[in-house]
């Protein structure tokens, strides 16, 4: 799947977007925020604090219980500040 | 008659008399017209800022912004609609955001653009960076934004 990070997210991890192939375990959301906050400092660093991170699979808001069976697009982004 | 809402995310500045006049123009069926324009201050908190860029997620920022205008046509009985947000970099006295609301009666015109401006500030993906003599930082979300957005609900 391809995941995309914006603002203060994608600062940190360092690029705008990849793609990446979870292992089967990784089920939900929040099991990806943890999976990828294992590959480095760098996303350790972006997920933190894990609680501030919104998510969106294939352009719509989710929670992070949210399954990501047949997401094509995740993406990790701080609070909005449009407007 | 169904109503289509005009949605625009560009970078490009607009002109806030342009789209109201396209909304309503030779129409007789519209009795109101309100319109909300979001502009860069040149401070915030008391220090001034050289200018905000605003990023945005493409695709989903049409996405979300067409649920919400949706959202809006089917809770108010809107003759027009247009909503417009700039990304890039916007310097202070510029165009941010413009949301114009047209219907037979300024209620649902008055309430809709408040429910839209509400909504664009917490769940349309773009994310404001600020740019000071400090140097430049993200601003934060702020919590009576939400609150704003929760009384719709």
């Amino acid at each position: 799947m391809k995941v995309k990070y914006f603002a203060w997210v994608r600062e940190r991890v360092g690029v705008a977007e990849e793609t990446v192939e979870p292992p089967a375990d990784v089920r939900t959301v929040n099991d990806l925020i943890g999976w990828l906050s294992s590959r480095g400092e760098a996303y350790a660093y972006a997920f933190e604090k894990p609680k501030v991170i919104r998510a969106a699979i294939d352009h719509a808001h989710v929670k992070q219980d949210a399954m990501l069976s047949g997401a094509r697009e995740v993406a990790f982004f701080p609070p909005m500040t449009g407007g | 008659m169904s109503v289509t809402a005009t949605i625009r995310i560009q970078q490009a500045d607009f002109d806030v008399a342009q789209e109201i006049a396209a909304l309503s123009k030779g129409r007789t069926d519209i009795g109101a017209v309100v319109s909300f324009s979001g502009i860069c201050r040149g401070s915030e908190q008391g220090e001034p800022i050289a200018a905000l860029t605003l990023e945005h997620y493409p695709g989903m920022a049409e996405a979300e912004i067409g649920r919400h205008a949706d959202e809006a046509l089917s809770r108010w009985p809107l003759q027009g609609l247009t909503i417009i947000h700039r990304f890039g970099r916007i310097a202070p006295g510029e165009n941010i955001v413009l949301v114009v609301t047209a219907s037979s009666h300024r209620l649902a015109a008055f309430e809709a653009a408040e429910f839209l401006m509400d909504y664009l500030k917490t769940s349309a993906p773009f994310w404001k960076r600020e740019e000071s003599q400090k140097g430049t930082s993200w601003v934060e979300a702020r919590d009576h934004d939400d609150d704003a957005a929760a009384r719709w609900t």
